[in-house]
């Protein structure tokens, strides 16, 4: 073919395609505007207390009290510390229940994805407070473990922070769960026959091939349960008894007890910008628009 | 590359879900260094037949035996098989030279050995020079001959390919086809080779093994499997074929009035068909005594580059609603006698070329 010297639809071309880049950006409108007035305008008000001293003027006071006192890096250390653990133990529990569900026949992991997926709908509080009803003092575990003679003094379940775990990792189990198991359904799962066709044990394929292969689900779904742990509120507040005390708990009791917003504030700014970091560097590891997903 | 290659022999093999037969007691015998095809339809058994080989499937009944040893139940890591996989089924997280390496890896080969041994299989499949790619950057056909190379680096015995080619173009499939058969006389390793192209069985075959229904069908070389199918299904599923309704009393075959010779003595009565190979037809200026002679009308004419297909509506009063496909090659001079639509011929069809099958035979 011969290239057309001048394109004669040039101009009715250019049009039509800025119409359509229009068409395209006003769909995101109502999106922007809600970012904006929600998240983008709170925080930024957020950060701007956070500068604000007692007395009313710019200050480093609320920063700086956060470096000095042992309180405040020991609830950051407590923070890191349940989240890192909550996340262990969803991985303990999800990973083998995901691997199971991929591979049994869909009809049968959609069951057990109900079963994941119900507690996952039911309200926060409620499975809370349920569990503070199965695991208290007097709750129903430590009654039947007495009337069955297993233990003779009620073990102390909550108010603690293996409480707290227990709670927390029920209701993050489903983040870890979804990415993971969606990652693992799209493993080809000639791959791990192709490896055993090729001399591999059943565990040498696993650990050679389809684990290497579920690792952007794992890491998709841990950074989820992660990051949701780090400003976790409810379940900690409930389960924890207020021995075990995260950053958002913090951050509530400086505005509800001492109504210190500039304290709040700067310990919201420290928890959004760690948070952040963990992103960012969790994204060079896997990509965050493929969560479990492989190419 | 020398090479003990193993035969396999597989024995009342019998594979069922519920009620429904994946493989009907199937035996069949592959000869140390053949290439031997599974050809069907989707759905034939062909591929549970491969995969009760490989070990992924067990069977209800039967045995399989690698040379003198029984292993029907020997788990897939312990057969020493060499496999491709129809979508490749290459390691994602493993460039190309791992995944060539990785049998060897398995095997507790040393790295030296295992570079070299990888560096050969790698060269046998023409990728010399590309082991540190990712398979991502490959095109399909390069994956395909990765996942080859892969197969065969551990110089298994015997090379199972599950419909290797499938996801290939035409044309790559064509060169792939010649270029595998060359391979596996090179390298002679026993190779079983499942694809539902009848073509591309007939170009890479010693033998063919016609599965249908999870029955074996027919085992014999593509020439004879073409030649003389055994029954109808075969014949229409194999290349391109007519069939024609006949009926045989006292030996004698005959297509609605008018009498037929075949090659074959035909000792049962009954309904026939008769198999008609398009390019087996000519058109007849004079009627031969070792021909048989058709007469029609062209009802269509089609161009198809190498050659000219046309369809000849046979004479209603003679042969009742029939109609045959008969293919001239293109060369200059068939196209100017080419006969035009709408006008009368005789066709001739060589008595050795006319063979008949049971009607009743599993159709389709």
């Amino acid at each position: 073919m011969a290239v057309l010297e001048h394109n004669i639809n040039e101009v009715s071309l250019s049009r039509l395609e800025k119409r359509e880049n229009y068409t395209f950006f006003g769909l995101t409108v109502p999106y922007l505007v809600l970012v904006g007035a929600m998240i983008v305008i709170p925080i930024g008000w957020l950060f701007f207390l956070s500068f604000i001293g007692r007395d009313g003027s710019f200050s480093f006071e609320n920063y700086e009290r956060m470096i000095n006192s042992k309180a405040y890096l020991r609830i950051f250390l407590t923070t890191f510390k349940i989240s890192l653990l909550t996340t262990f133990f969803c991985i303990l529990l999800g990973y083998p229940l995901a691997y199971f569900m991929s591979q049994i026949s869909r009809k049968w992991a959609s069951l057990c994805m109900i079963g994941v997926l119900i507690p996952f709908w039911t309200s926060l509080l409620v499975r809370t407070y349920a569990w503070l009803v199965l695991l208290q003092k007097k709750g129903l575990i430590n009654n039947i473990a007495i009337d069955l003679g297993i233990i003779t003094e009620p073990i102390k379940f909550v108010h603690n922070t293996s409480g707290t775990l227990i709670g927390m990792v029920h209701i993050m189990l489903p983040f870890l769960i979804l990415p993971l198991y969606a990652n693992m359904r799209a493993i080809d799962s000639h791959c791990v026959k192709a490896a055993s066709s090729l001399g591999a044990t059943p565990v040498r394929a696993f650990w050679t091939v389809f684990f290497p292969l579920s690792i952007p689900g794992l890491l998709a779904g841990s950074l989820i349960v992660f990051v949701l742990c780090l400003g976790f509120y409810v379940t900690p507040a409930v389960l924890g008894g207020g021995r075990v005390i995260m950053a958002a708990m913090k951050i509530s009791s400086n505005i509800e007890l001492y109504f210190s917003w500039g304290a709040a504030s700067a310990l919201g700014v420290v928890l959004l910008v760690v948070t952040m970091i963990i992103l960012f560097i969790a994204s060079k590891l896997v990509s965050l628009d493929q969560l479990g997903q492989r190419r | 590359m020398a090479n003990n290659a193993l035969n396999i022999s597989i024995h009342n093999v019998t594979k069922t879900y519920g009620d429904f037969y994946a493989l009907r007691d199937v035996s069949l015998d592959v000869t140390s260094g053949e290439f031997l095809t599974l050809l069907g339809p989707s759905g034939s058994g062909k591929t549970t037949l491969l995969m009760v080989l490989a070990g992924f499937i067990n069977p209800d009944y039967g045995s399989v035996k690698f040379g003198d040893e029984e292993v029907v139940l020997k788990p897939p890591h312990l057969r020493g098989i060499g496999m491709v996989f129809q979508n490749y089924a290459l390691f994602p997280h493993m460039n190309v030279e791992q995944n060539v390496g990785y049998p060897q890896k398995l095997r507790g080969v040393s790295k030296e050995n295992t570079k070299i041994s990888v560096e050969e299989a790698l060269a046998t499949v023409k990728l010399d020079g590309l082991g540190h790619r990712q398979v991502d950057e490959l095109s399909g056909g390069q994956r395909q001959r990765v996942a080859l190379a892969r197969a065969i680096v551990f110089k298994p015995k015997i090379l199972l390919m599950d419909e290797p080619l499938s996801a290939l173009d035409k044309k790559l499939r064509e060169e792939m086809q010649i270029e595998l058969r060359q391979l596996h006389d090179r390298l002679n390793i026993t190779t079983v080779y499942v694809t539902h192209d009848q073509k591309e069985a007939l170009t890479m075959s010693d033998r063919i093994a016609v599965i249908n229904d999870g029955q074996l069908k027919q085992l014999d070389t593509p020439n004879q499997i073409y030649r003389s199918p055994s029954n109808a299904f075969i014949a229409d599923f194999i290349g391109e074929s007519s069939l024609l309704s006949a009926t045989v009393k006292n030996g004698i075959a005959s297509l609605g009035s008018s009498k037929l010779k075949g090659n074959q003595k035909l000792s049962k009565d009954g309904d026939f068909l008769l198999v008609i190979r398009p390019e087996k037809l000519f058109i007849a200026s004079k009627k031969a005594r070792d021909a048989n002679h058709f007469e029609g009308v062209v009802e269509d004419s089609i161009f198809q580059g190498e050659s000219q297909l046309m369809v000849i509506k046979l004479d209603p009063k003679t042969y009742g609603e029939q109609s045959l496909r008969m293919r001239l090659p293109n060369s200059s001079s068939t196209l100017s006698e080419l006969p035009g639509i709408g006008d009368r011929v005789t066709l001739g069809l060589k008595i050795v070329d006319s063979y008949f099958v049971e009607k009743s035979h599993g159709g389709s």
